[in-house]
């Protein structure tokens, strides 16, 4: 077996068995953590597919996980006052139902990255950063000054939403949703860098040329990769929303954009359990240094400095011991 | 029947321009060999034919399809495979990955690739950067092949490679045009290998057609004036 695949299965096992130890030694703040993990990581895999993959250094993600949240918040917010979201020129109600809410947040988030996507793929480098920053930085203006959900207090919902068959209130229960989903998105991420359109992604990172000359449109080519990739971290948004009980602009930051972006260069750009391994250290620093002091942020800034000037591969890459093909 | 035509084609690179009347004609199934000496336009022919560069007059007519305003993925898309000059593989791929990458519906597959250069099958989980110049050729030409082209373009093929890779090469094209009938157009200056495989030769001095015809009626005159061999 090749060593990134034991890495990678080792990483899974231990963050499977860390709620498992938890609910043994009755410790659900432990089983907490390792949901947060999960959701952070999902939300990592989905930008890596557009930064890994795509090599579209996408500083906007923020966006996508924010409406992903906001689609919980919103939908559920109506469900527990039973006021319908709409009642003309059609009625639509609220819901507190996980698969209504994760199907609205993936839509909301899919149309919001066409739409970002769209204009800012017209640029490249540096400018396509600062346009995506751009976006995500317009979303969570506006949920700032938009009082009918909360502005910006944010929205407080008292019941976690209900998934047929599970009791989500349990924390081993919604972390195991959570994991389920983690999985299929990191299925999903390795045969879609395996697919014809993975592959020509890929090429097009190389060079955008070359690949107009086989035939294929790098800008349709990376328009929908960054979609998919809105998609993915706008599911994450909803998962979050739900294990908090709560949203709020804050979702919409740019500090999260540089977060989700941060569990992809600590784990290791372009790696399949790059994000998992990410998230899983910073949730354990937060943990371990925010407990020194309030400031931990300092050592966090100082480490990241440190895997971008001696282990560009991250942890996955360092610990692998080989390049990243898809570098 | 007619695949492609170029009809006093002309471009700029900037401000200096560089075709000024190309006349290039490919029927169905013809192996043409485009000759010069370096600088004449053979190169910026094939990038104008290919839409990577604006053609500033004339014609393009392939295949039915005007090809003056369509962007570089559609020509390739109607069926101009182009190997590009420098080989340009995918270098973070694999082999087997630079073909999957370029697959479209038909007759090639990894299979028929594998067949025609038996060497990449051998390099398939291969990085594309850790092949040889030949083996790389070799993956260009796959990669090219994998579109399913109805034009396959040869830009410079045998360059800078070891006399006995440039004879793989040629037999790979030789059996191309035998065994598939597939239209090619081969930039090249080695003209006794080009004489094997070519039907017609066209002949560029200063950006302008100067000579058409069957290639074996290239005279020592015409190949002293304008080939320079």
């Amino acid at each position: 077996m090749k060593r990134e695949t034991m890495i990678n299965a080792l990483l899974a096992l231990g963050l499977l068995a860390v709620p498992l130890w938890a609910l043994i030694a009755d410790e659900p703040f432990y089983i907490t953590l390792a949901t947060r993990v999960a959701i952070f990581a999902l939300a990592g895999v989905g930008l890596n597919i557009a930064i890994g993959l795509g090599g579209l250094v996408s500083f906007g993600h923020a966006a996508f996980f924010g409406l992903g949240g906001y689609a919980m918040g919103v939908l559920a917010s109506h469900a527990q006052s039973y006021t319908p979201m709409m009642e003309w020129p059609f009625l639509i109600e609220g819901s507190n139902s996980m698969p209504v809410i994760w199907i609205t947040a993936v839509i909301a988030s899919g149309l919001a990255a066409l739409v970002i996507g769209a204009l800012s793929l017209r640029t490249a480098g540096v400018y396509f950063i600062m346009i995506t920053l751009a976006f995500g930085q317009m979303l969570y203006y506006f949920t700032i000054s938009w009082p009918a959900y909360g502005g910006e207090d944010g929205l407080s919902i008292y019941i976690r939403n209900g998934f047929p068959g599970l009791n989500t209130l349990d924390p081993i229960q919604f972390f195991a949703i959570t994991f389920v989903i983690l999985g299929l998105a990191l299925v999903f991420s390795t045969l879609l860098a395996k697919s014809p359109f993975g592959l020509a992604l890929n090429a097009a990172r190389q060079s955008s040329e070359r690949v107009e000359t086989i035939g294929i449109t790098p800008y349709r080519l990376r328009l929908t990769a960054f979609v998919i990739s809105g998609m993915i971290t706008g599911l994450a948004g909803a998962l979050f929303a739900d294990l908090n009980r709560f949203v709020s602009p804050t979702m919409f930051s740019w500090q999260t954009s540089g977060e989700i972006m941060v569990f992809i260069i600590l784990g290791g750009t372009a790696r399949l359990f790059g994000p998992v391994a990410g998230a899983a250290l910073f949730i354990a620093l937060e943990q371990v240094l925010g407990g020194l002091s309030d400031y931990w942020h300092i050592y966090l800034g100082l480490l990241l400095l440190c895997v971008v000037l001696f282990a560009r591969g991250g942890i996955i890459g360092t610990l692998a011991g080989e390049e990243a093909r898809h570098d | 029947m007619s695949l492609l035509s170029l009809t006093n084609v002309s471009a700029f690179y900037g401000a200096s321009q560089a075709l000024f009347k190309v006349n290039l004609h490919i029927d169905q199934g013809a192996v043409v060999a485009l000759m010069g000496r370096n600088g004449m336009g053979k190169s910026t022919t094939i990038k104008v034919l290919c839409r990577m560069l604006p053609l500033a007059g004339g014609d393009i007519q392939f295949d039915g399809h005007d090809l003056r305003r369509v962007p570089s993925y559609k020509a390739a898309r109607l069926g101009l495979g182009l190997v590009p000059e420098g080989r340009r593989c995918f270098a973070n791929l694999t082999v087997e990955e630079n073909l999957i990458a370029a697959s479209r519906q038909g007759h090639w597959d990894l299979n028929q690739v594998a067949e025609l250069f038996p060497r990449l099958r051998e390099r398939h989980n291969q990085s594309a950067a850790s092949l040889s110049g030949g083996e790389q050729q070799m993956l260009a030409i796959g990669r090219a092949l994998m579109t399913n082209p109805r034009l396959l373009i040869l830009d410079e093929a045998t360059e800078g490679l070891a006399p006995i890779v440039r004879q793989e090469i040629w037999a790979a094209i030789a059996k191309l045009k035998r065994e598939t009938g597939l239209s090619i157009l081969v930039v090249d200056k080695s003209l006794r290998e080009l004489a094997t495989v070519a039907d017609e030769a066209v002949v560029l001095q200063r950006g302008e057609t100067v000579w058409h015809g069957p290639i074996n009626a290239l005279t020592s005159d015409i190949t002293n004036r304008y080939i320079g061999v």
